[in-house]
């Protein structure tokens, strides 16, 4: 039992950290229809300079130029080329993404080498216990942290000015043009927050029990992918359940890899997709993807 | 005449335009509004009344088309140029054909989104209450989603929307399409009203039989050009409007419902 609760309570950290960049993915969708593909570059990015910039300035600068630094370049990528592009083919932008990723991400790889860097939380490898069950104060930080975040970010969605321009925007981009709202704007916008969510991801996921920053982190991107698709695309409810599925099914698959061994070594690493499948399987649309209200 | 009582509030000069470079959707049109008045935009399907607004709202663009020749003067400065959001901030606001509302936002949400474009942020709220005047269903079924109000209702969200930004010309693109003819006698009281509290407004329309009614002048646009144009009671005295317009009323009504049937599954397709 303690070690389900202990299981149950690292996958919601992880999970929480899928949920970040479930989210930023869901957003850029909604507001630019691009699908996106280098949420894994800007988490990395958004890790390294924190990293890199603990050192000389300490770790709530750094923390804080790491943040924003991934939220400009986010922009600077949005500003470029997605809004250049506007009306090219999904696929065209989609695997535009996929290029800047690969540029960053093997610019990194070369900057970091063999390393591993360090990011200096203040935590570090501190512990608490919550209930009995033990888990990283890194880990118990990223639930809190990225609880705010997203819950800060639902109620925006809901009721700011911004919000009900994105929603609109997303909905109908003509229609919302000939209200006054400014579609580049919108856009930008989810950009500049995809990149907080990714930078705030990268913080957490580089933390304990994570050693630190390595070229690999950028494959945590790879799991809340799957966690995007099965919540629904176009639901940002949707990013933050199937964000919480996909990390407890990982921390569940990689608990008891003993009593699933029959399932095959590693089976853990492919989790997320199994679990995208399943669901899709049942709901091709995810679980909360759009269903319209249309009346028949 | 109207033009001579009244000041211009809209001048459009010799205007053509083509979409992709090849086809010519507009062809030398002229058109004037007159401050504070209603004119009517009469014309059959394709002959070119939606991309005139689109030229007016600064949306061409989002439809690869482009403005070939001519001018369009709005409250004495040219258009050209202008983005959608500048025109709005400057009233001009055109409530789109189809009615559009976002269907998965809820009433009150939709009035919000009109009032986004807004100059004067503190005149949202006695628009949304001027809204809510005009259209008391609105402020019943103000928390559900839009997609759940029938066509009628849709169309007062859709002009109530549009009314949100304060426009000075409201420009309104076949507000009756597929609607029974006693919701489109609404639409057109609901029209008197709003010209009757100060705003002009240009009214594209199929329906003729409505749009004469309520309008001052009327132009008639056939395949890009004006080919009548007049006072509103004479324009429905002609022959020609007669017969082209008036004589197939009641069809034409019938004709549009499934025609908004179709645009519908399409902008889902799209979203
Ligand atoms: N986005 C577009 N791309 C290319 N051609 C277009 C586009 N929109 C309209 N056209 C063409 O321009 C011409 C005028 O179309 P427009 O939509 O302005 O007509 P309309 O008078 O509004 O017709 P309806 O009553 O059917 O709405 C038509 O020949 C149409 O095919
Ligand atoms: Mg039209």
């Amino acid at each position: 039992m303690n070690q389900f609760l202990s299981l149950l309570l690292n996958g919601l950290s992880l999970g929480a950290i899928y949920a970040l960049i479930a989210l930023g993915f869901v957003i850029i969708f909604k507001a630019s229809e691009v699908v996106t593909f280098m949420q894994g570059s800007l988490l990395l990015l958004g890790a390294y300079l924190i990293a890199r910039l603990s050192e000389p300035i300490g770790f709530w600068a750094a923390a804080a130029v790491g943040i924003v630094g991934t939220a400009a370049a986010a922009v600077l990528v949005e500003r470029l080329l997605i809004s250049r592009l506007r009306g090219a083919p999904v696929i065209s932008l989609a695997i535009l993404t996929i290029g800047v990723d690969l540029i960053i991400l093997t610019e990194i790889t070369r900057r970091i080498g063999s390393d591993i860097l360090n990011v200096g939380h203040p935590w570090g490898g501190d512990a608490v216990s919550i209930g009995g069950v033990g888990i990283t104060t890194n880990r118990a930080l990223a639930i809190v942290v990225a609880g705010i975040l997203i819950g800060a970010f639902f109620i925006a969605f809901k009721f700011s000015s911004w919000g009900i321009a994105m929603r609109a925007a997303a909905e109908d981009g003509e229609a919302a043009a000939l209200m006054g709202i400014r579609l580049g704007w919108v856009s930008m916008v989810a950009w500049l927050v995809a990149g907080v969510l990714a930078a705030v991801a990268g913080l957490f996921a580089t933390g304990s029990p994570t050693p630190g920053v390595t070229p690999a982190i950028w494959a945590v991107a790879l799991a809340a992918l799957p966690a995007a698709i099965l919540g629904g695309l176009d639901s940002t409810g949707g990013a933050l359940v199937g964000g919480l599925i996909i990390g407890v099914a990982t921390a569940m698959a990689a608990g008891y890899q003993d009593q699933i061994a029959f399932l095959g070594r590693g089976f853990g690493e492919v989790v997320p997709y199994v679990v995208m499948v399943a669901v899709l399987l049942v709901r091709p649309s995810g679980l909360f993807g759009t269903r319209d209200v249309t009346r028949v | 005449m109207m033009d001579e009582t009244h000041a211009p509030i809209l001048e459009v000069r010799d205007l053509a335009v083509t979409y992709g470079g090849v086809v010519q959707a507009l062809r030398g049109v002229d058109i004037t509004v007159g401050e504070g008045s209603v004119v009517a935009l009469l014309g059959s399907n394709g002959a070119g009344k939606t991309t005139l607004l689109r030229t007016l709202s600064g949306t061409l663009k989002l439809h690869k088309g482009r403005v070939e020749s001519g001018e369009v003067r709005y409250r004495g400065s040219s258009l050209k140029g202008r983005d959608p959001a500048r025109c709005v901030a400057d009233g001009l606001v055109q409530v789109p054909e189809g009615r559009r509302i976002f269907s998965r936002l809820t009433v009150e949400e939709n009035l919000k989104a009109g009032g986004l474009g807004a100059k004067d942020k503190s005149t949202r709220a006695p628009a949304q209450e001027r809204v809510y005047d005009l259209f008391p269903v609105l402020a019943d079924r103000r928390t559900q989603r839009a997609g759940l109000l029938s066509g009628g209702e849709q169309q007062m969200l859709a002009i109530g929307r549009g009314l949100m930004a304060g426009p000075k010309l409201l420009l309104l693109d076949e507000p009756s399409l597929g609607l029974a003819p006693r919701i489109i006698g609404q639409i057109g009281e609901v029209i008197r009203e709003i010209n009757r509290q100060g705003t002009s407004v240009l009214l594209v329309e199929q329906n003729a039989t409505m749009a004469l009614g309520v309008a001052d002048t009327a132009f008639v646009l056939d395949v890009g050009k004006v080919s009548l144009q007049g006072p509103a009671v004479e324009l429905a005295q002609s022959d020609a409007v007669q017969r082209l317009y008036l004589g197939h009323g009641a069809e034409e009504t019938e004709a549009a419902a499934p025609r908004a049937g179709t645009r519908k599954t399409l902008a889902r397709w799209k979203a």
